[in-house]
């Protein structure tokens, strides 16, 4: 019944990878326990979504991609999410696998705070990458996903702010897949210290249709004792890209991390966030928007799980469906015993476009504990005629009418996305997805 | 030309199969204000959304004309290019679109592509209308309606009007709601507008906004038609009388719309 994933991957095709990137001898004998595990791990289970059938084993695992002289030399198409303006920008491009530009400002590296690709780090920063990696947020072997994530790992960005550090500017990663059949097994890990504070925003970019490829991302968001974490991201993998998406947030006493997610994919996409609210008193919002289209089919799950006394959780999430596009919207929030005086709050919307799309609001609540509150709210609705009337009174179009509401719909999140020129993006990819 | 007709002719209107106008006929042309007033429940709103083709009522018999225009023909964006407006007793929260952005976006719907108003104009337009209408800036840049007030809601409806200048508008119980001195200035607005090249239908329950906008003639509805017309002075009598008279008169037992004269 289930489709064996078997890759062309084994153990010697891991050491040697894991050699020729000069990688620590820890981080290659996680890859080979990983691949190790992996055969013997189920595939992730989405509820409602079955992916048994979806492409998850043709993909290239190697790429390189040429480095880039000045952020001028750019095609236009990722030029446009960076604030080019700003002559100090905090920034990692990926091209491919390989770092592509690279510049963060000297009164940043001054203050102790990294920005750099992952090999890298493990090379200048070894210690810290393997305390962090795969141990807090997401586990090596929860499924054959992460397994497989941890075996093949090709990629990603490590992002460090030392105690007491408030970093105004963003901190931005842009992952451009150039070669239409790269898969992207990229890790993304963010710690912020004690005291610290940092907003960092990434960027997933493929164009490739027919060319199949497979992205695998994990992503890990610590946030130390009153440490303040604002994560913003735009996934727009194309069409023949299947995406599993996995990031994940710790926080601890008085700590926040904000989510402002754009998913924007255009293959089949399997995404979680889940946060873990450990510390007393931390906070979590989980914003996401969605725009399926197509005959994709997708399942996204926000989570945020409340083990900290008066730790507060708010998840929305708000997706337009249109042509014959299927997604799950899951919202779980778990408060474990103990948590007391905590807070659940989740509100899932979902506005279909075409009576082909399917979308459902899924929304759980699991509740271990009495003193707490908790609430949630789900729709799954048409664009609403009177208010297309009421636009239309005025002399708008129809598309217009339509246009406005849909962009009204999914403002709440889209207007959370920390950079301006990113958050322009997004309004031009749902623009560009919706029409 | 000397402003735009609206000829309305024995209109019928239905909602959900149930017969709702019985037969309306009524013709307002440029530089006439006319108000209706009426028993609530009698068809006025009605009336108002027929003309401007609200999804949910169907026209059964009859037409409405813009200077010999079918309206009925048009869709809503149509209508309104052609020059109706409607202030709407009940005006839809819209989460998400700025209030300015909405203006702005109704303001060149009516204009051709690549001679859209410029930021600049539309900004300095816009905050003389606010000003004239002693409304707070910051409304401009919230969701359209959403969480306004009664009042704010009303006040806003007017901001639109000024801003559109149509050629005909309808201004479905634009009192209610409105404090003494709201009422005050939304009727300066409307009064701003009047002269030859724009008419207005102003559907309202009292006196106290015509004492501020005179309006040229006054009609009554009940059960779904126009039972009485005549000038100002009717206005007055039903503020001091009621309705009883009129009913009286017609021999008319229940005035709302299930029932037959
Ligand atoms: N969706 C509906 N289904 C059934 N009847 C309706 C519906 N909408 C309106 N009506 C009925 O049509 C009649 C006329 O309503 P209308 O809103 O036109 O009255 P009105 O004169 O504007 O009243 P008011 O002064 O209270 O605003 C009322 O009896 C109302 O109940
Ligand atoms: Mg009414």
């Amino acid at each position: 019944m289930t489709v064996e994933t078997k890759l062309p991957y084994d153990q010697e095709y891991i050491s040697q990878f894991s050699q020729k990137h000069k990688e620590p001898e820890w981080m290659k004998s996680l890859r080979l326990q990983a691949l190790e595990k992996a055969a013997a791990l189920p595939m992730p289970k989405p509820d409602k979504t079955n992916i048994t059938n979806w492409n998850f084993s043709n993909f290239k695992h190697e790429a390189a991609g040429e480095p880039i002289q000045s952020l001028e030399d750019l095609p236009q198409e990722i030029k446009v999410f960076l604030d080019l303006e700003n002559t100090e920008q905090n920034l990692v491009i990926q091209r491919n696998h390989s770092v592509a530009y690279a510049s963060l400002s000297p009164k940043l590296k001054e203050q102790g705070v990294i920005l750099t690709d992952i090999y890298t780090a493990m090379a200048e920063h070894g210690e810290l990458v393997q305390r962090y990696y795969m141990k807090d947020a997401v586990g090596v072997d929860e499924n054959r996903m992460t397994a497989l994530h941890a075996a093949l790992m090709n990629g990603g960005v490590f992002v460090y702010v030392p105690k007491n550090v408030t970093v105004e500017e963003p901190l931005q990663s842009i992952f451009w897949q150039e070669d239409a059949e790269a898969a992207s097994f990229n890790h993304v890990i963010v710690v912020a210290e004690a005291n610290s504070s940092l907003t960092y925003v990434e960027n997933y970019i493929s164009h490739n249709q027919e060319e199949e490829a497979v992205a695998n991302i994990v992503t890990e968001v610590i946030a130390h004792d009153n440490a303040n974490v604002s994560f913003g991201a735009v996934d727009n993998f194309a069409q023949g890209t299947t995406a599993y998406v996995n990031r994940r947030g710790v926080a601890y006493r008085d700590a926040v991390i904000e989510w402002a997610l754009g998913q924007m994919n255009d293959g089949n996409t399997v995404s979680e966030n889940i946060t873990h609210l450990i510390g007393d008193n931390s906070v979590s919002n989980a914003k996401t928007v969605t725009v399926g289209r197509g005959k994709q089919s997708q399942n996204f799950t926000a989570k945020i799980v409340n083990h900290g006394l008066q730790s507060d959780g708010y998840i929305l999430q708000h997706g337009v469906m249109k042509d014959s596009a299927t997604s799950v919207f899951n919202g779980i929030g778990k408060i474990e015993h103990g948590a007391s005086k905590s807070n659940a709050e989740q509100e899932s919307r979902v506005l279909m476009l075409s009576k082909d799309a399917r979308g459902d609001a899924n929304p759980i609540l699991l509740i271990d504990e009495d003193d707490v509150t908790a609430g949630h709210a789900a729709s799954v609705g048409r664009v609403d005629p009177i208010q297309l009337y009421y636009l239309m009174s005025r002399g708008i179009s129809k598309q217009e009418a339509e246009r406005l509401v849909i962009h009204g719909f999914l403002a709440p999140v889209v207007t959370q996305i920390p950079i301006k020129a990113v958050r322009e993006q997004l309004t031009e990819v749902i623009e560009r997805k919706v029409y | 030309m000397a402003g735009s007709t609206l000829e309305i002719k024995d209109l019928h209107v239905s909602i959900e199969d149930q017969e709702i106008l019985k037969g309306v006929n009524l013709t307002i042309k440029g530089g006439e204000f006319h108000a209706v007033m009426g028993p609530n429940g009698t068809g006025k709103s009605t009336l108002a959304s027929a003309i401007m083709g609200h999804p949910k009522y169907e026209i059964t018999q009859g037409s409405v004309l813009l200077d010999g225009e079918d309206v009925l023909e048009m869709e809503v964006d149509e209508r309104a290019k052609a020059g109706l407006f409607l202030a709407m007793q009940y005006p839809s929260e819209i989460s998400g679109v700025t209030n300015s952005d909405f203006l702005r976006s109704s303001i060149n719907a009516r204009r051709e592509e690549g001679d859209e108003i410029s930021l600049m104009k539309f900004i300095k337009e816009m905050d003389e209308a606010m000003d004239y209408l002693e409304m707070d800036k910051n409304m401009a840049q919230r969701y359209l309606n959403e969480g306004f007030s009664g009042g704010e809601k009303k006040r806003n409806e007017i901001l639109q009007l000024m801003m559109i200048k149509p050629e005909i508008a309808i201004l479905d119980e634009i009192d209610s709601g409105l404090d003494i001195d709201a009422l005050k200035v939304v009727s300066k607005g409307i009064n701003k507008l009047r002269d030859e090249n724009f008419g207005c239908l102003i559907i309202t329950h009292y006196q106290r906004l015509l004492n501020y906008i005179t309006p040229d003639k006054v009609h009554v509805m009940m059960q779904g038609r126009v039972v009485k017309s005549g000038g100002p002075e009717l206005a007055q009598r039903l503020e001091a009388e009621g309705y009883e008279w009129i009913k009286e008169e017609l021999g008319i037992e229940d005035e709302t719309v299930g029932q037959e004269a």
